[in-house]
């Protein structure tokens, strides 16, 4: 049995170490923003944050988690309040069928929390490890630089901690 | 024999009257043959299937519902069409709840495909909401006495103007819409329209950006357990042997069915099932043979396999070409749809009835093959529409949800979610076909298009469910389905002869179908269908024969375009982007246009790019694109957009990156390693959308509309820059760069 | 009495040397001229230079993260401290815009500035002099036609005495040879030309060789393997650590595409250098990857690769139960990290990740590169989009990562344990980009 620190909360799962966290998140959590998309690190769709840090879940195993700080989705804001990266994407309208946006916005937060003034071209770069097929991308980059914004203006530099959800 | 496009259009100009009475829509445009008839007036949209209101609007005491027979793919339709009802409804958005593509409540409007939804169901929901209005006003007048013109409807209540007052919900008694559509409606005016033509925010978005249940993907129902299927390692092979009582022994494992060369596995937790799954097909032993083309002799089997030839467009006679001719042939590989999420669906048999929740795109033929393999009746199974990822067309949707389906049966009475992996989503959704096109025309004196010939070879570009035949894992079963001979889609929405007819006026023009239904790699509908191609080829050849004219490309499309929203999308686009004809462009930047008008029957979208080659590697460097498009009357100029720069951005990565990889035995594109798809550091600087307007006109589907003429503008940028002509898709860096080099 | 002599005669040596040598030392320095105009270079000059300038790397060096290209700013760590690639686009005033096309070639040939001063080698032309006279006026011709760029370069942060440039005329006495490399008639042409561009402008030694204590190449031990930016550059001679023997054809490949199976992908500092080959004409890559073939010689029996039976193999994944067998950190990360794209899934299909047991990573003495790749993943290089490793320096901590090293050493490769990979995981992470 092992404890992992999600949202700020612990919470004991019963999945073998080796189990890629985006498992244990989705289906012993009900975790459901970080999503399965190709479970070989390729695609970004499953990012959370460890310690601060984008990573991918589906090959991360619950293991070298332990005792360390997993971010979802979840925890930056539920749909009653969302969080700044969050209110940013939904005033871009920056999804189609949004399933590759909840790893964009956490790829998106990770960015933020080391570099709230990003330029262009540092986005692009660091968004690259995130594939999205619906062809968003335009007002996704415009929804970082929009978010970027906001984090600048209200001086949030602390992250909520706390499951919003939960 | 078909009338020349240029004359259709004009018909459905004409047909567009005042913006409060329209009479029909433009959902499929008559056959020349069927006006003939003194037929009564036909309804508006999908009402011609479904009639009675009340399919459409329940009003009863908890509030306002409306069912559409469509599917949200992600495209946005939901809030359009939530949009529509309201404004007719005279009620505000958050009072309607909403109910999507589902066998046991809503219409049955067929596939969500084609770009037909906004022409369908909206045209449908539209002048159902308008005829419930008045029929909602006219129960009013009785119960208040009063004439009916003396009355308002507003945000769900009908009102006097001496203050008396009557609520939807009192006033829709059983009877009050269990009635037929008629033919026309009182439609609101445009200039008093508060939601159609608003950019409403989507109210899919917020649950998405937060992380509620928003996917099928995420559907968790109590005792739900999980299965993944192993699939044969190639398309016929032969499953010899298995060893299952080892994966029967792993840890959670509930049941390994083996029915033919079916195998899959359930088990109690998700990584379970995927570790059973590993291990089973570790224990599996299949034959296998070698039976795909060679893959780099691909466009001569395509030229060559039997095909049957349809002449879809005839006019004048081609036989003999005055002056300067031109002929160029065109390549497109197979293509994925490469949804970013593996297909997924769950299934729940119990008591002999079984209900499956699917984002297939057309949940009543997904019933109909589902009843078909099972040996169950229609009634006994039940659909719903859940959202997938985007599937861009027929993807493994169905079939998933057979593979589901087949479990639920082996376990009844627990919901069983069966999901597929990345490497079955890309080696077994069917594929967007390999095509080959061939152009040639000539050019009178005054450098005018004087002939036009257009050949397109090409698989089908549908081969949906249907039958049991067309969902893959029942060629697998023990009592296994074949799949059926496909058949073309007929004029004027056509498959792989999608937009082969240009929207230009040629005198003389003839367009050949050659039709190959045989399917080695197995293919169905990517958005667009043959459109993308057909687009890229005959607006690569369009500049081509500019070139050769010495004309700008811009005007010597406008030279042969006849109907006046293309030209105005045309001008629009080239203003927008400062197309200039005297300029010469910049050190290493080429600059390409092209335009089309999606199925000749949807949106008009022109496009314009610029972009740089490096001639050392052969990358191209995006700069940006400008588009103009006109999708009739918006209903959400936003959702329009997103479509546009969607397709932009989704084409420019097919244009440039994608072709299937196979060998003479089995699919080698088993993930994004082996199958690039365009990252965010690949994108143009800068994309921009301007949109015309047309109140009043018809809905106009904008799904598709961009993915050709971006290809195509590509190409023709390339060429400007590079001064090489490139007639293979995709433009990879090894290709551009030969190209050059030779 | 005698030791006064004595002292005397030891200092007026030591003096006479020192003035002597003060003397040598010093070159003239050469006239500033107007900067030459574009289309006084003939086009086809040009792109004979440009393609030269493609083998020698110009654009590596001299363009900093983020800075225009060849305006420099770029910082070089040697041990004697930091050297600062300069700017050497055409610039008037921050560039090499006044030099002429004499004072170029003395800086190649000879290491020497306009003004007169030495330059450091960390700028190798102990490599470039071997080029010929018209390959050096073509590579002039090129640079002279970019785009002028203002930029000045950084001061360099040298302690004394390493920031005399007087020393470096001593340094040339003992270590540096000019002059252009001459056809050895005993070699075919291609290995001619091979040879020509290795050990000319393409300076394969200056990062594949170690170095001597005044960080001259090490003669004896050419092409043994170097150090450059905290990666390992491994032996291209017969102490190759590759576990798989590298056939030119897989060489030629590597070199043009940035990826060859089962060899790996060129990451880190050879990146920038297989993008470049990638752009250059085929033969002389082949060229290239025929005469470090013949440097790389046969396999040796230390090269044969490790034999790791398909069944281990198949072990080390979690296939159900049988995690328990292997239930060492580094086992359960290999399984639940590595494994889904280095190993061949269940279906014979395997994502891109090559087979670990012929990664040179693996097996070679130095720790430093797999750190590396383990950290920052790869990026792909331009010519193979599809070799791509995700970096997992945020996902494992020091520690997960030294465990999980320990295991692919221990697993895949028949080489001796690593030892301190805490402190060179630790290290790496300083000078390691963001995954």
């Amino acid at each position: 049995m092992l404890t992992l620190n999600i949202n700020g909360r612990p919470h004991p799962v019963e999945a073998e170490a080796a189990t890629p966290l985006l498992y244990a998140l989705r289906d012993e959590l009900g975790l459901n923003g970080a999503k399965f998309g190709c479970g070989l690190g390729q695609c970004g769709a499953c990012t959370v944050l460890l310690d601060d840090r984008p990573i991918l879940s589906c090959i991360t195993p619950i293991a070298v988690t332990q005792g360390r700080q997993i971010t979802t989705l979840e925890g930056l804001g539920g749909i009653d309040h969302p969080g700044p990266v969050q209110r940013a994407f939904i005033a871009e309208q920056a999804a189609q069928c949004g399933f590759c946006i909840a790893g964009m916005i956490m790829r998106a937060e990770g960015l933020l929390r080391r570099n709230a003034q990003p330029s262009d071209q540092e986005i692009r770069t660091h968004m690259r490890a995130n594939l999205c097929r619906c062809g968003t991308h335009m007002r996704i980059l415009a929804a970082v630089r929009r978010a970027a914004q906001a984090v600048r203006s209200a001086g949030v530099d602390t992250p909520p901690t706390q499951d919003a959800r939960r | 024999m078909i009338q020349h496009p240029a004359m259709l259009s004009r018909r459905s100009l004409l047909g567009a009257g005042s913006a409060l009475v329209v009479s029909f829509t433009l959902a499929r445009p008559p056959f020349p043959t069927a006006t003939a008839q003194s037929a009564p007036p036909r309804l508006p949209g999908s009402l011609r299937t479904t009639p009675m209101l009340d399919a459409w609007i329940r009003i009863d005491a908890n509030g306002i519902s409306v069912f559409t027979g469509k599917a949200e793919l992600g495209q946005g339709i939901k809030t359009a069409l939530l949009q529509v009802a309201a404004e007719e409804l005279s009620v505000e958005t958050k009072q309607i709840t909403f109910i999507t593509a589902d066998t046991a409540r809503t219409p049955n409007e067929g596939y969500t495909s084609g770009s037909q939804s906004m022409q369908d169901s909206a045209t449908a929901i539209r002048h159902a909401a308008a005829q419930a209005r008045e029929l909602l006003i006219a129960a009013a007048a009785a119960r208040l006495g009063l004439p009916a013109e003396q009355l308002t409807a507003r945000d769900g209540v009908v009102s006097s103007p001496d203050g008396r007052r009557a609520d939807y919900r009192e006033l829709a008694t059983a009877e009050v819409l269990h009635l037929e559509a008629r033919p026309q409606s009182k439609l609101t005016d445009p200039g008093s329209y508060r939601w159609i033509g608003k950019p409403m925010p989507r109210v899919d978005i917020p649950a998405k950006v937060t992380g509620a249940t928003a996917y099928v993907q995420d559907l968790r129902l109590p005792d739900m357990v999980h299965a993944r299927v192993v699939r044969p390692p190639s398309y016929g092979a032969r499953l010899r042997s298995v060893e299952v009582a080892a994966v029967e022994r792993l840890p959670g494992v509930l049941k390994v069915v083996r029915d033919g060369h079916f195998l899959a596995v359930a088990a109690q937790r998700e990584f379970q099932a995927v570790q059973a799954m590993d291990a089973l097909a570790r224990a599996s032993q299949w034959d296998e043979d070698k039976a795909l083309p060679n893959p780099n002799e691909l466009y001569d089997w395509v030229r060559n396999a039997a095909s049957k030839e349809y002449v879809i467009a005839s006019v004048g006679n081609v036989a003999e070409p005055a002056g300067r001719s031109l002929e160029a042939t065109y390549h497109r590989p197979y293509q994925l749809h490469g949804s970013i999420g593996p297909s997924c669906a769950v299934a729940q048999a119990e008591a002999g009835a079984l209900t499956v929740w699917t984002h297939a795109q057309g949940v009543y033929p997904l019933r109909a093959a589902l009843a078909e393999m099972l040996g169950l009746a229609q009634d006994k199974i039940r659909c719903i529409h859940v959202e997938g990822s985007g599937c861009y067309g027929h993807n493994g949707a169905d079939d998933v949800a057979a593979d589901a389906a087949l479990m639920a049966m082996a376990l009844p009475g627990r919901p069983v979610r069966l999901q597929w992996m990345r490497d079955q989503e890309h080696a077994w959704e069917p594929f967007g076909a390999a095509m080959v096109t061939r152009a040639r025309a000539s050019l009178d004196d005054r450098g005018s298009i004087a002939t036009w010939q257009y050949e397109v070879w090409s698989n089908a570009h549908s081969t949906r469910p249907g039958g049991a035949g067309n969902l893959m894992p029942a060629w697998h079963l023990r009592r296994a389905f074949s799949q059926p001979m496909p058949e073309p889609i007929p004029q004027p929405t056509g498959g792989g002869d999608r937009n082969a007819i240009p929207l230009y006026q040629f005198p003389n023009m003839r367009i050949v179908h050659r039709f190959i239904p045989q399917m080695p790699l197995r293919v169905s509908a990517l958005r667009g269908l043959g459109a993308y191609m057909n687009v890229f080829s005959l607006e690569s050849f369009m500049d081509e024969l500019a070139l050769a004219a010495g004309a700008d490309p811009v005007e010597f499309r406008l030279r042969h375009l006849a109907d006046a929203r293309a030209r105005a999308v045309v001008e629009l686009a080239a203003e927008k982007f400062g197309w200039d004809a005297a300029r010469k462009p910049s050190r290493g930047l080429g600059r390409g246009f092209a335009f089309a008008k999606y199925k000749n029957l949807a949106a008009y979208t022109a496009v314009a790019a610029e972009l740089e080659v490096e001639r050392e590697s052969g990358q191209i460097r995006l700069v940006r694109f400008v588009a103009a498009d006109d999708s009739g009357e918006i209903v959400n100029p936003d959702g329009v957009r997103n479509q546009i720069e969607g397709g932009i951005v989704q084409s420019t990565s097919w244009t440039l990156r994608e072709a299937v990889a196979f060998d003479e035995t089995r699919i080698r594109s088993r993930d994004w390693s082996t199958y690039p798809i365009l990252r965010f550091t690949e994108l143009p600087e800068h994309v921009e959308v301007h949109l015309i307007d047309r109140p009043g006109q018809p809905f106009l589907g904008t799904g598709e509309s961009a993915q050709g003429p971006t290809a195509a503008a590509i190409a023709n940028a390339v060429a400007n820059a590079t001064g090489v002509r490139i007639r293979e898709l995709p433009f990879t860096p090894a290709r551009v760069k030969a190209a050059i080099a030779a | 009495m005698r030791l006064r002599r004595a002292l005397f005669g030891v200092l007026s040596v030591v003096l006479l040397g020192a003035a002597g040598f003060l003397f040598f030392s010093r070159q003239p320095a050469l006239p500033a001229m107007q900067p030459a105009s574009a289309v006084s270079f003939e086009r086809a000059l040009i792109a004979k230079g440009a393609e030269l300038a493609l083998i020698g790397n110009c654009n590596v060096c001299h363009s900093k993260q983020g800075g225009a290209p060849y305006a420099g700013g770029r910082p070089l760590k040697t041990p004697f401290g930091t050297v600062y690639a300069t700017n050497i686009t055409p610039d008037a005033e921050t560039g090499i815009g006044v030099w002429s096309e004499t004072a170029f070639l003395r800086a190649m040939r000879e290491g020497v500035r306009r003004d007169g001063a030495h330059l450091y080698p960390a700028f190798p032309y102990d490599h470039y002099t071997k080029a010929s006279v018209g390959d050096l006026r073509a590579i002039y011709a090129f640079l002279m036609t970019r785009e002028p760029v203002r930029a000045e370069t950084p001061n360099n942060e040298l302690p004394f005495p390493w920031s005399e440039r007087a020393l470096i005329a001593g340094w040339k006495l003992l270590y540096f040879k000019a002059g252009e490399l001459k056809p050895d008639p005993t070699l075919s042409a291609e290995l001619n030309r091979g040879a020509y561009l290795v050990e000319g402008l393409a300076h394969c030694g200056a990062c594949h060789t170690p170095r001597n204590h005044w960080g001259a190449e090490a003669n004896d031990r050419y092409l043994g393997g170097g150090d450059i930016d905290g990666w390992h550059a491994p032996a291209l001679n017969g102490a190759s650590p590759a576990p798989v023997p590298w056939t030119s054809e897989q060489l030629f490949r590597y070199l043009t595409t940035g990826f060859e199976p089962p060899h790996g992908v060129a990451a880190g500092p050879m990146q920038p250098v297989a993008n470049n080959l990638g752009m250059v004409a085929e033969q002389d890559v082949k060229a290239i990857a025929a005469y470090i073939g013949a440097m790389l010689g046969p396999a040796t029996a230390n090269r044969r690769p490790a034999p790791v039976a398909p069944e281990a193999q198949a072990t080390s994944r979690p296939a159900g139960g049988d995690v328990k067998t292997a239930n060492s950190d580094g086992a359960v990360i290999y399984a639940g990290a590595c494994a889904l794209c280095h190993e061949p899934t269940g279906q014979g299909f395997s994502a891109h990740g090559i087979a670990l047991t012929s990664s040179k990573v693996v097996a070679m003495a130095d720790a430093r590169n797999l750190t590396h790749v383990i950290l920052e993943g790869i990026d792909p290089p331009k010519a193979s989009p599809a070799a791509l490793m995700p970096g997992f320096g945020a996902a494992f901590t020091d520690t997960q990562i030294a465990a999980l090293m320990a295991y692919l050493r221990a697993t895949f490769s028949n080489q001796p344990a690593w030892s301190g990979l805490e402190e060179t995981v630790r290290e790496a992470r300083q000078s390691a980009r963001e995954p």
